[in-house]
């Protein structure tokens, strides 16, 4: 390994690449694409998936929703058209029964007037746990969300989105401690969070227990979030739930219209399975491109070696051994894919930066540095065996043919 | 320094072999300057390239420097080359990109000798060739008589105990000629073994010992009219 840091192999090898720079750049150019194009289709693959991220942002992935409809089939002496409402009892029996539920979240909602002042608006009123948090993560900015004490002493308290307090309050007012009146009963605010794309923004929270009591609900809610462990497969736990709760209403099993619901787990599974057909397509496409690129460097040096085979027959009769001849050519090999490899990562890297700048759907795309080294060590592996074909075919022609050869 | 006893070489020709060298004889002394001379494809050159350890003999023993030349690889054979033997050939073998002192330098990094110390030797070899002041011009900024003594200088410059020269002047006018045969006796007579393959007579008679080739045997091998004088005056 002596000789990589001797200055005189790397003076032969500027020597040789001086020589001939047109050919040189043409044959660092196709591994240069090829490093270039997998930079930029997996940034842009992350871009992608950054962008689907945010669009379900801070949901638990593995969630479903489920609320009570009308059957759609008589059952147990029951006309069909029932209307199915969710019972607490519901909540304690699936987390009691089903396998691989994580969570499960009641929660109601009704639309309320809002007044701040002389101010009013029209938003949704949630009663919430506070484990709404957990399935659907608040990002607050003041305050806190509802927890376990507001729900025990049924506290008049609300937590509101950034968008509630653009619409009711004064720049820079402070709403944390402020009062709000929701369909004029008064709720101390504490807490203030940005809500993500796929929930709505004008939202208010106030504890369960305080909306049970004030909307006469009993023990009744409208819908819930259940999030499954992980491991367990989301459509499995769907079909758990709802069979346990036909039981429990009594409700024909194979009535669908019973309890609506949206599987957002199993949308987002599909999504993924996109994503990472798509990830697989990058790095399918882009290591094509790179083993490409790399056989064009083994052809043009392949072609290099022919043409030097004069050179290499003199520098043989003067006392080179096949080996020196060898490490020679493929030390050219790897430093043009290093060139190669080097350049494509800052161009492919500076692509993405401009992709970032001009805002388009793409979300952040980056690539990560470990996956660039390996694609970066890839390349300057095959780079080093290609090399060894030329090597070989260097020395595979006898000296004296070689200087014979005009 | 080389001694060469019933040699005979082949090559195979489709399915017949063409016996190129046919049980050669030779004998050469440490500092003698010797010529071969032979019209084409009396088997000189292949006589030279089994001398230069380019390619391998199929019978007879070579000796070159007392050692017994047989089952070389590749590598054994570039590291004799590169201690025993400078090469001088017709068409210069010059490094088209690299410059003179550079050309000179070449197989003093195959010695493994430092880059600083082989530029100062390669560069005292270049004076001794006089040419010195184009230490740094390419060989395609040099006449045909100048790369030739550029190519001298190379072969030279890691101390070879035999200097194989394959038509050194054949790509050279007779002036120049002359001056590169006169770089040749200078060497010579500092003691180096000279051997140049040849079809020109003028050339052969520069030299002290001329050794006739036809169709791979030696038909004559007598001392020139300067041999004899040399040989006389010891």
């Amino acid at each position: 390994m002596k000789f990589l840091f001797d200055s005189d192999t790397w003076q032969e090898i500027y020597g040789s690449i001086r020589k001939n720079m047109t050919r040189t750049v043409i044959t660092i150019f196709g591994a240069f694409w090829g490093i270039l194009l997998l930079v930029c289709l997996l940034g842009a693959a992350r871009g992608i998936e950054n962008s689907f991220n945010s669009l379900f942002g801070d949901f638990a992935t593995n969630s479903l929703f489920i609320g009570g409809g009308r059957t759609s089939m008589p059952f147990k002496g029951f006309q069909e058209g029932k209307q199915i409402s969710l019972n607490i009892n519901d909540v304690d029996a699936i987390k009691r029964e089903v396998k691989g539920i994580e969570f499960v979240v009641p929660r109601n909602a009704t639309g309320g007037q809002v007044t701040h002042g002389f101010k009013t608006a029209n938003f949704t009123v949630f009663g919430d746990y506070p484990k709404l948090d957990k399935v659907q993560k608040k990002n607050m900015v003041y305050g806190r969300f509802i927890n376990q004490n507001d729900i025990n002493e049924n506290k008049k308290v609300c937590v509101i989105t950034e968008e509630v307090y653009k619409q009711l309050y004064d720049k820079e007012e402070e709403a944390v401690g402020s009062y709000l009146k929701v369909n004029s009963i008064s709720f101390l605010v504490v807490g203030v969070y940005k809500a993500g794309q796929f929930e709505g923004n004008t939202s208010v929270h106030i504890p369960f227990s305080t909306f049970q009591l004030i909307y006469n609900k009993v023990d009744e809610f409208a819908w819930m979030m259940v999030t499954g462990k992980s491991g367990f497969d989301i459509e499995q736990v769907e079909f758990d739930v709802k069979l346990l709760l036909k039981n429990l209403h009594k409700v024909h099993p194979e009535d669908n219209r019973a309890f609506g619901g949206f599987n957002l787990g199993k949308e987002i599974g599909k999504l993924t399975g996109f994503l990472t057909g798509m990830q697989f397509l990058t790095w399918f496409v882009g290591i094509a491109t790179l083993i490409a690129g790399v056989f064009a460097i083994g052809n043009i040096l392949l072609i290099t070696v022919k043409e030097r085979t004069k050179e290499i027959g003199i520098r043989r009769a003067l006392g080179a051994t096949p080996a020196k001849i060898k490490q020679q050519i493929v030390l050219e090999s790897v430093f043009l894919t290093l060139l190669a490899g080097s350049f494509g990562i800052i161009a492919g890297g500076v692509i993405l930066m401009l992709i970032d700048a001009a805002d388009t759907f793409l979300v952040n795309p980056t690539v990560n540095i470990p996956v660039v080294l390996i694609a970066f060590l890839l390349l300057v592996t095959l780079g080093t065996l290609i090399g060894f074909i030329p090597a070989y075919i260097a020395t595979v022609v006898k000296p004296i043919e070689a200087l014979r050869d005009e | 320094m080389i001694r060469i006893e019933k040699l005979h070489k082949s090559y195979p020709i489709g399915k017949d072999s063409l016996h190129v060298l046919k049980g050669i004889d030779l004998h050469i002394k440490e500092g003698e300057f010797v010529s071969i001379m032979g019209s084409s494809g009396s088997g000189k050159s292949t006589l030279l390239n089994i001398v230069g350890l380019l390619d391998s003999h199929d019978e007879g023993d070579y000796y070159l420097n007392g050692q017994l030349i047989q089952n070389l690889n590749e590598k054994k054979a570039a590291i004799l080359r590169n201690k025993f033997l400078g090469f001088v050939f017709q068409s210069f073998n010059l490094i088209s990109y690299k410059t003179a002192l550079e050309n000179v330098a070449l197989p003093l990094s195959y010695k493994g000798i430092a880059r600083k110390e082989r530029l100062k030797i390669a560069q005292e070899y270049l004076e001794k060739v006089e040419l010195g002041p184009w230490a740094h011009h390419l060989p395609n900024e040099l006449s045909g008589g100048q790369k030739q003594r550029v190519a001298i200088a190379r072969a030279l410059a890691t101390k070879p105990k035999v200097v194989l020269a394959d038509e050194p002047t054949g790509a050279l006018d007779s002036t120049t000629t002359d001056s590169v045969m006169g770089l040749l006796k200078d060497i010579n007579d500092e003691g180096m073994t000279v051997f140049v393959i040849t079809h020109e007579e003028e050339v052969a008679e520069q030299t002290k010992r001329v050794v006739r080739l036809k169709d791979g045997v030696i038909i004559s091998d007598e001392l020139t009219s300067i041999g004899k004088a040399k040989a006389k005056a010891l």
